[in-house]
């Protein structure tokens, strides 16, 4: 990856939670949400986090708009010539920051103030960084509402939240988080509230506007299925540890991780006569508390052997010319034919 | 159609609920049928009235709704004109559903136990304390949970076992249809995979019919053999899980199918369907999809096209099924 192509760089970020304990007694007991994850998003890409509940997407999201602070870790963000470092940030910077990354949320009916007008909802960013006049302000905010969809704005530029429906409303949350015309907006699972009509137009609109205004987007999701169409590349996150990453085609049509196997083959299709394969796959997620050092996958997983027990969670190798990154023992070792060999059989399901 | 061996057969139902801007007709001249072990797929938006119509077959209704027409026949037997006291009767033992949220479905404050049995002892006062016991060890061992955490709180559970859970409670007096709303909606996918798979062997081993409420088409595909799919309150189109993937008729349908991603196959351009689902408030005249249809001419403004069988059994309320003029 070339240096100076990558907008931001994250160096073995972790997070962790401490849990249980009282007022008076402390916790020796940590959720490790975050674990030492490396990740480089190129400027002008759009990768997908993808995983189940609790895996670590979103944390991993908010620490990189600064919305939590990270437990360790850097994450380098390279823009105008200059690197900061984003976990170390303080007063003017952080402020200066933040007007180059936004966070869009999942959910449009409690990510907007009620009070405020999408006027005031979308120019609140720009009131807060000091931008423009009021007049400048209000051309703005009305340019910038008809870009997404919201034509005529006049028609909506005074309305309040609760007027407009949830695939507007999301609209509206794409413009603010747009107007300050940021360089790096993190999504976390903008369209999974909304009904699959009005998803589309949502994500084409998302689509349109990166390669518009140039923005990189990290894009989290539980949806396999839409992070294909939004993404360039895939990161496929366990517990707190990215286990897969690539080009989004190569990851689906030829998965190499033993857990992105069976999340592949675990989402519906719509065609009644297609068939599946079986979802080879035991348990469900655990919690990542005080993990022991071995691969974070191996009680579930259905190929796992002794160097899985004995080492420390696999790093992400280079397994096809930079564009895919596999971390796994058992798969690595046998290189590329590993699943040429191994079909693996049905094993009883539970959670 | 036949009154052959239908378990369900639900003839033009209506449902308005009473607000205070006038009236909102969430059920509006809806018919279905069901089989004895079959399974139909009730799809659309949120605010089709996909729920409603669960509620209705229930007749469980919030205060401010109403039944105004039509006919609900359970075995034979109309639920529509029956009282509360007589309803009962029939919810549980004849047909019972899954709700959406099973968190919210579960009393925090008693054992998952308790609750399953509290059912048991309303439709089967027949069976002993220790009959009822062994019935939801049993009970327990078909969706896959293991018994000994019977004696257990609703959130000592996780999200796919309180799923399973409520499922079981749903099977507790053996109903003839269970309805199920979105009953993998709140899963990650490899729980809903395990739950799907987990539905259908039960409803095929015990020979029920089911009712799939989803807004996923991708988990209707998986587990209906005939699907429904509303717009606005009506049935919009209704055939057989096949035919609606395949061979959709009505506009509405054909465009959920090429705006829906998949993981499989060429990744082809995924349309959108312009506009919004109307406000049900003031829903449009005539054909209630015109205003977002490629296909609309005068006729879909003016005349509300009739429900009827296009080809054999499939049936499609549309002036221009499948785009013809």
């Amino acid at each position: 990856m070339s240096e100076n192509n990558t907008l931001v760089e994250i160096k073995d970020l972790s997070k962790l939670y401490q849990v249980g304990g009282g007022v008076f007694r402390k916790s020796d007991d940590y959720i490790h949400a975050v674990s030492e994850l490396n990740l480089s998003i190129r400027r002008g890409e759009s990768v997908g986090l993808v995983g189940e509940s609790g895996c670590g997407k979103t944390t991993t999201g908010k620490l990189l708009v600064r919305l939590i602070e990270p437990t360790e870790g850097n994450i380098f963000f390279h823009s105008g010539g200059e690197t900061v470092d984003v976990a170390n940030l303080k007063g003017k910077e952080l402020k200066a920051f933040r007007r180059q990354v936004q966070m869009i949320f999942q959910d449009p009916y409690e990510s907007m103030n009620p009070r405020l007008t999408i006027y005031d909802t979308v120019a609140e960013p720009l009131d807060v960084q000091g931008i423009g006049t009021i007049a400048e302000r209000e051309a703005r905010v009305a340019d910038l509402l008809e870009t997404v969809g919201l034509t005529p704005a006049s028609s909506f530029i005074f309305r309040y939240p609760h007027e407009l429906s949830g695939g507007q409303r999301q609209r509206v949350a794409i413009a603010r988080a747009l107007i300050v015309e940021p360089d790096f907006v993190v999504a976390d699972e903008p369209t999974s509230m909304l009904d699959v009509s009005v998803r589309t137009g949502v994500m084409h609109l998302m689509q349109e506007l990166a390669a518009r205004l140039e923005v990189t987007y990290l894009y989290i999701t539980h949806d396999l299925a839409v992070a294909r169409y939004m993404c360039d590349r895939i990161a496929v996150m366990y517990l707190g540890k990215i286990v897969e990453i690539g080009e989004t085609e190569e990851v689906l049509q030829n998965p190499k991780h033993p857990y992105t196997r069976a999340l592949i083959s675990a989402v519906p299709v719509p065609d009644p006569t297609y068939q599946r394969p079986d979802v080879v796959i035991k348990g469900g997620v655990s919690k990542p508390i005080n993990p022991i050092p071995r691969c974070r996958f191996h009680e579930r997983c259905m190929i796992s052997e002794q160097v899985c027990l004995d080492n420390p969670h696999p790093q992400l190798q280079d397994y096809k010319d930079d564009k895919h990154y596999l971390g796994c023992y058992v798969v690595n070792e046998a290189d590329g034919t590993y699943w040429n060999d191994h079909t693996p059989v049905n094993q009883s399901t539970a959670d | 159609m036949a009154i052959t061996d239908k378990v369900l057969e639900v003839n033009n139902l209506t449902m308005h609920y009473s607000t205070r801007r006038g009236p909102v007709y969430a059920v509006d001249g809806v018919s279905l049928s069901l089989e004895r072990g079959g399974s139909l797929g009730l799809v659309g938006e949120s605010g089709c009235g996909k729920t409603s119509v669960a509620i209705s077959l229930l007749k469980l209704l919030p205060e401010n709704a109403e039944i105004i027409n039509g006919e609900i026949r359970l075995n034979g037997t109309d639920l529509v004109p029956l009282s509360e006291d007589e309803v009962r009767v029939h919810r549980w033992r004849d047909i019972s559903m899954v709700f959406q949220a099973a968190m919210n479905s579960l009393n925090p404050v008693y054992t998952v136990e308790e609750q399953i049995v509290e059912a048991m002892v309303q439709h089967m006062p027949h069976l002993s304390e220790q009959q009822m016991s062994d019935r939801v060890d049993q009970l327990y061992e078909l969706v896959g949970l293991d018994p000994k955490i019977k004696t257990e709180y609703p959130h000592q559970y996780s999200g796919g076992m309180r799923q399973r859970a409520v499922i079981a409670m749903a099977l507790s007096c053996n109903p003839d249809v269970i309805i199920a709303d979105e009953p993998t909606t709140a899963l990650d996918v490899i729980v809903q995979d395990q739950l799907l798979k987990k539905i259908k062997e039960v409803q095929e081993q015990l020979d029920m019919a089911m009712i799939y409420i989803s807004h996923d088409i991708a988990v209707i595909a998986e587990v209906a053999e005939r699907v429904g799919v509303m717009y606005a309150g009506k049935m919009a189109e209704l055939a057989t899980s096949d035919e609606i993937f395949h061979r959709p008729l009505h506009p509405y349908t054909m465009g959920l199918m090429s705006s829906f991603p998949s993981i499989i196959g060429e990744k082809t351009e995924l349309v959108t369907i312009p506009g919004e689902p109307p406000d049900l408030l003031n829903p449009p005249p005539a054909c209630r999809f015109h205003p977002r249809c490629p296909f609309a001419t005068e006729i879909c403004r003016t005349e509300e096209p009739e429900f009827k069988e296009h080809v054999p059994d499939h049936w499609v309320a549309c002036w221009h099924p499948g785009g013809e003029a």
